[in-house]
């Protein structure tokens, strides 16, 4: 589904990806891990379309296609869905408006009629059902007032109502307390379908607990240094990506991409 | 090049000179030698004063020249037909409604028979030929009118509205009174003389419409006194053709525990200026003054406010916004004076600005003047282009770039609509707005 080739990426003449290579199939979860400015949200923002950030060398192919030529709108009415590490405040537009606006142009794309009022707002419901959130969010504006939880929450809302088929979840269980966890990784799981890749973006390991991936990447200086099994994710968390600066250490050049144990 | 800049100058003010002559001996209450001395001497102010030039300090980014080299002519009555429909349309439901055309009142348009007692509406032009009591005082004094336009305006006002709400009246439904515009390079000068006594309580609508595409100069005054416990909504929307001047005053003075709110939505004109001056003159008085202006294509929107805490425990409220586009220009100047004595004052206000075009200007100022220690003021504002991020967020989700534009832009000015607590006034702005926008909206829920 999704194919990362030498991508190398910087943001104002400063290198943040040099040489990362990722290929994830649909129906899989992929887990991108590693140290705080490893290059992780840079790497989701860039699917996503983010115009601050500039692809200097390699490609990406999502379904076949030369994704990086493609408008964010555009990517995600192919069905990239990027759920913010923060998402955006924005004053004077109801939360409702944006689910109905971000899901009717989805439908407009794929050649499907507009939901009316009344099938939207039942679909809608029981999206909020299975995230545990009230009706009243639904008429706030976007993410204004929300709590952390709430707008992580809301993240996966749109998620569940977008049913994309490739999700990119930044950060999604960074400052959730445990129950806003367990609710926020139910909804991921309930995500996961033979026809969709979901890639989960994180620091910890805790979030892989509920929603236990089948490949792991750490990330590191800009490039995928290591990948293997869900046990991957348990030995960063007791070794520390120092770790994995060291082995990159013992073993420089090419190859140092390995299989770990698990 | 000066001399000749304010030989046009001066050759503006004998136009209006020469057309006030004209027309002298048929503006109504001719015959009252007190009115007639008024007029003449409103029209002395006027020609001394002058049509304010950019070093004053209160114009200094507003350029009156499309006034000055308009040469508007003063009509003494209109013979204009507007079409009923037409005022069908703009009209509130359910709102008392005074409709005025080229700055005549025309009773068959209007619809006031639903008002309750202790509210009476009466045409300007007939309260100057009815000399009633206590008129004269009302239209106050030569020298204190603030502006040339002040000055010009008593001089040639052919009507208006004058309200008085008896002790403890409310109104349950609005008055809106309509401005409407159609004679090529007309002048209008209305004035509306609004008193609430004690305990009463309505809303105002003072909307100015231009029709077609005719060029007019509607130069108009509105005085709002209120008594002990009053509150007064004054709405006002302009949303004069692209080829109009308009030029407007509201002065409202507040007696004790009165409230005062006050809306400005500038849409239309070439050039409009409005001037607001609270005067909170009762201790415990409040009020709050909204603005919203949307200068795009050539348009310039001047607004100025003025608040006078004078006395203890008054509270002002302000904010204002501006969307701009295109070369629009627009100035906010924002005065807040805290007299000696008006202690526990409190004061904020903001202006936020968003520029949607490079070539499009806002000039911002707030002045704030203090002169009591104890106190709680603030302001605020904030020039700025379509958040980033925002933008980024909603095209994440799907909708394409202009949409995304389109609908921040929206819900930035719509705020301003939300604070409208008439529904059928606030549905009116939206519809408004909507138009205004590069791009259309799918119905909002």
């Amino acid at each position: 589904m999704l194919e990362i080739r030498n991508l190398h990426v910087s943001v104002d003449d400063k290198p943040i990806l040099h040489g990362l290579d990722l290929a994830v199939q649909a129906g899989e979860v992929h887990a991108v891990m590693g140290p705080n400015g490893s290059g992780k949200s840079t790497l989701a923002q860039v699917l996503a379309g983010r115009d601050s950030f500039t692809v200097t060398r390699g490609e990406v192919r999502y379904l076949g296609r030369d994704l990086l030529a493609l408008p964010p709108e555009e990517r995600a009415r192919e069905g990239i869905f990027l759920a913010f590490q923060y998402p955006v405040e924005i004053p004077g537009v109801a939360n409702i408006y944006l689910l109905k606006s971000a899901l009717n142009a989805l439908r407009k794309h794929r050649g499907e009629a507009e939901l009316d009022a009344m099938d939207f707002l039942a679909l809608v419901r029981d999206r909020l059902k299975l995230m545990g959130m009230d009706e009243a969010l639904l008429y706030r504006p976007v993410n204004q007032g929300f709590s952390g939880g709430e707008k992580k929450r809301n993240e996966i809302l749109q998620m569940a109502l977008l049913e994309p088929k490739l999700a990119i979840l930044d950060e999604t269980d960074s400052g959730l307390d445990i129950d806003a966890l367990k609710v926020v990784a139910d909804g991921i799981e309930s995500m996961r379908s033979p026809q969709r890749a979901i890639i989960l973006v994180t620091h910890y390991q805790r979030l892989l607990d509920y929603v236990v991936p089948d490949r792991v990447h750490v990330l590191s200086h800009g490039r995928i240094a290591l990948s293997g099994g869900p046990g991957l994710a348990q030995e960063l968390e007791r070794r520390g990506y120092a770790w994995v600066d060291e082995m990159q250490i013992a073993a420089p050049g090419p190859g140092t991409t390995g299989e770990t144990a698990s | 090049m000066n001399a000749p800049l304010s030989a046009t100058r001066r050759d503006a003010c004998h136009h209006f000179l020469d057309e006030f002559r004209r027309i002298r001996d048929t503006l109504p209450g001719r015959q009252r030698p007190w009115l007639a001395h008024l007029r003449d001497q409103a029209m002395q102010r006027f020609m001394e004063m002058g049509f304010p030039t950019l070093r004053s300090e209160d114009w200094k980014y507003t350029s009156v020249a499309p006034i000055e080299n308009g040469l508007f002519t003063l009509a003494a009555c209109t013979s204009a037909v507007i079409d009923r429909s037409a005022i069908g349309a703009l009209a509130l439901p359910g709102a008392h409604l005074v409709v005025f055309v080229d700055g005549r009142h025309v009773p068959d348009l209007s619809r006031t028979d639903a008002l309750p007692d202790g509210a009476t509406l009466t045409s300007l032009a007939v309260l100057l030929e009815r000399n009633p009591r206590g008129l004269a005082a009302q239209l106050g004094h030569v020298d204190d009118y603030p502006s040339a336009f002040a000055a010009l305006n008593a001089a040639c006002m052919t009507d208006g509205v004058c309200v008085h709400l008896a002790r403890g009246t409310r109104l349950e439904a609005p008055i809106h009174l309509l401005f409407v515009t159609t004679s090529d390079k007309l002048a209008v000068h209305t004035r509306n003389l609004i008193v609430a006594e004690p305990d009463s309580c309505a809303t105002i609508v003072e909307h100015h419409v231009g029709t077609g595409t005719t060029s007019c100069f509607t130069n108009t005054v509105t005085d709002i006194a209120l008594a002990e416990r009053a509150r007064i909504v004054h709405h006002k929307l302009q949303q004069e053709n692209t080829r109009s001047c308009h030029v407007a005053a509201i002065n409202a003075q507040l007696a004790a525990e009165s409230r005062f709110a006050s809306t400005s939505f500038a849409l239309g004109a070439a050039l409009a200026r409005a001037d607001i001056r609270v005067a909170l003159d009762g201790a415990g008085a409040e009020c709050t003054l909204d603005g919203l202006y949307l200068p795009d294509g050539r348009r310039h929107i001047d607004h100025h406010t003025r608040i006078d805490h004078n006395q203890p425990r008054c509270t002002s409220r302000e904010l204002y916004k501006g969307v701009l586009d295109g070369a629009g220009r627009g100035v906010f100047n924002g005065r807040l004076v805290v007299h000696p004595g008006a202690q526990k004052s409190d004061a904020a206000q903001t202006n936020r600005n968003l520029l949607l075009s490079e070539l499009a200007e806002i000039d911002t100022k707030p002045q704030l003047e203090i002169w009591a220690d104890d106190v709680k003021c603030s302001h605020a504002a904030t020039v700025g282009q379509l958040d980033a991020d925002q933008v980024f967020y909603l095209r994440s989700r799907g909708l394409d770039d202009a949409t995304a534009r389109a609908l921040l832009t929206y819900a930035f000015a719509a705020e301003m609509i939300q604070r409208v607590e008439l529904p059928s006034l606030r549905q009116h702005l939206d519809g408004l707005i909507r138009t205004r926008l590069p791009q259309s909206l799918e119905a909002l829920p």
